[in-house]
């Protein structure tokens, strides 16, 4: 741009309603120090507020650079990029660049920079309000994409949760039989134990059933297991637990059950009903079961790994006194109370048993 | 294709047909799942099904549903997004109009694995245009025609809306006639998104 003719009349006067256009944030301040004029969207952002023809920098805080006291100190920050807040708009900063006008005013033209979504929704601006070379829409349209996208992400993170909170139920059951298994054994006995809520523990194992396995195939064993799980689930309450604890083992948790004659009655029950033949294309399967329990009831502070171990021990015993027997597991330490009969065919005492397992 | 895709379609027949008719589409189409996700992708054969079987479920031609798609996809009370995320487009219909061969770019700023359908807009006067829309899926013109109407009625333009066939090269042309871009009072937008909690 060569050297303006010196007749050439003021040339933002002249211009203002292009530089409107082109900068509808601009601000013009005369060599006075106040402001000559702005662009229309600086005017609709002081709408009810005094602007024209007060000191620039009383209706503006050019807060960096720092040490801007007067318009002498702006005119040597022509060039830089301007950090601001308009008086009207406090809790916004501005961007900013100045350049000298003819006659010894400034032009500033201004920007919302990183606030501008805040400046947007609080000054109902429109796309109107923006130059059409400015990408300040295009932002606005990036910033609601994304959001649209991270709700649909998040959606998506909350479906798969919930999709992985099943997969880890399932992976709370024993694929062949449908029963629990025994990580959700142990949450059970966990949340049993936590809440001081009495139950019974009883470890039951098959007889014979290596046998079945070994003579009819593995096939005839699946079958015998899905037909044992069904026989516990029958034997047994909808609160109660059955888990498939190994091969041929299993636990029932039965929460509530404090007397040991029912617990015995129900072992009984399920025993008798596992001594059945079970039928297998055109073979007869033919297992038993032993089992040992434990009342919770039966130890100051109950603890499931001993419960466990004590069903066990008392499991051992009872295989030991001939199969297909129950028996209970009672601590050494509790003094022989009247017995309860018909508790066991055999009563077992203490874990002196010997070799479990 | 694009889980965004598939899950618009799915939107739009459970809204608009209900809850059950999209179960039977489903299983006519045989997803083999109850949902499509809208951030996954999906193989493009699966979408030429659903669309197959709706077509023979709600017994509509296939360009209907494709342009009550698009309508839908713009002016549904429950879905805002794509009719906001267009109407950034521009003040007026014509400025929409001139936008449209930005809207590629604008999808791949927010998912960039999205394909897009390429739109080519010709401007023949102030009230004459076509686009020309090249798109993976057959009768994706269709779906165009559909939100061009329904933005149309955002606006408050008056305009005239034509789907006029395939070009040998594959392209589907859209001819639209704006006669009166300042016809109705538009839908109002506000250029700030509302806080979403």
């Amino acid at each position: 741009m060569g050297a303006a003719p010196p007749d050439r009349p003021d040339l933002t006067a002249i211009a203002a309603g292009g530089l409107d256009l082109l900068m509808p944030m601009h601000v013009r301040i005369g060599s006075h120090g106040r402001i000559l004029g702005c662009g229309p969207t600086i005017a609709k952002l002081h709408q009810g507020h005094g602007f024209l023809d007060r000191p620039a920098l009383e209706v503006m805080d050019v807060r960096r650079p720092s040490g801007v006291e007067d318009l002498r100190d702006l005119r040597r920050l022509v060039g830089r990029r301007l950090y601001l807040k308009l008086a009207a708009l406090p809790g916004l900063t501005l961007r900013g660049i100045a350049v000298p006008m003819p006659g010894g005013g400034l032009l500033l033209n201004l920007s919302f920079g990183i606030d501008l979504i805040e400046a947007v929704r609080d000054c109902g601006l429109t796309d109107a309000d923006f130059a059409p070379t400015d990408l300040a829409v295009e932002l606005l349209y990036v910033v609601e994409a994304k959001s649209a996208v991270m709700h649909e992400l998040r959606g998506l993170n909350l479906r798969l949760q919930g999709a992985k909170s099943m997969a880890e139920e399932q992976a709370l059951t024993d694929t062949l039989t449908g029963l629990r298994n025994r990580r959700a054994l142990e949450t059970i006995l966990r949340r049993l134990v936590e809440g001081r809520q009495g139950f019974a523990l009883m470890h039951m194992d098959l007889d014979y059933f290596k046998a079945v396995n070994d003579t009819l195939g593995h096939a005839a064993g699946d079958h015998v297991l899905r037909v044992v799980a069904q026989i516990l689930t029958d034997e047994t309450r909808a609160n109660d637990t059955v888990a498939r604890v190994g091969g041929d083992e299993f636990v029932l948790v039965m929460p509530g059950l404090a007397d040991a004659a029912l617990a015995t009655q129900i072992a009984a029950r399920i025993i008798a009903r596992l001594s059945l033949p079970i039928p297998f294309e055109g073979s007869i399967c033919r297992i038993a079961a032993s089992a040992g329990f434990t009342l919770s009831d039966s130890y100051a502070q109950p603890e499931a790994e001993t419960m466990l171990n004590d069903a066990d021990q008392a499991l051992y015993a009872a295989k030991r006194a001939g199969r297909a027997c129950v028996q209970q597991y009672l601590p050494p330490e509790l003094p022989a109370e009247a017995p309860r009969e018909p508790q066991t065919s055999r009563r077992k005492r203490g874990p002196s048993a010997g070799p479990a397992g | 294709m694009h889980g965004l895709m598939n899950r618009s379609i799915q939107c739009f027949l459970r809204d608009t047909y209900g809850a059950a008719t999209w179960a039977a589409v489903a299983r006519q189409a045989q997803l083999g799942f109850e949902n499509f996700e809208a951030m996954l992708s999906y193989d493009d054969a699966l979408t030429d099904a659903v669309l197959e079987a709706a077509v023979q479920v709600l017994g509509r031609a296939r360009d209907t549903v494709l342009e009550d798609l698009g309508i839908y996809l713009v002016s549904h009370p429950e879905r805002q997004g794509l009719r906001r995320l267009l109407r950034f487009g521009g003040v007026g219909y014509a400025d929409f109009l001139h936008s449209l061969e930005d809207l590629p770019g604008r999808i791949r700023l927010a998912l960039p694995e999205v394909e897009a359908p390429h739109l080519v807009l010709e401007d023949h006067s102030s009230s004459e245009y076509s686009v020309l829309c090249h798109a993976g899926l057959a009768g994706a013109g269709h779906v165009v025609v559909g939100i061009l109407r329904a933005m149309a009625d955002d606006y408050g333009a008056l305009t005239l809306v034509e789907y006029q066939g395939v070009a040998p090269d594959g392209a589907e042309r859209i001819a639209i006639t704006l006669a009166d871009d300042d016809f109705a009072e538009g839908r109002r937008f506000d250029l700030a998104m509302q806080v979403t909690p």
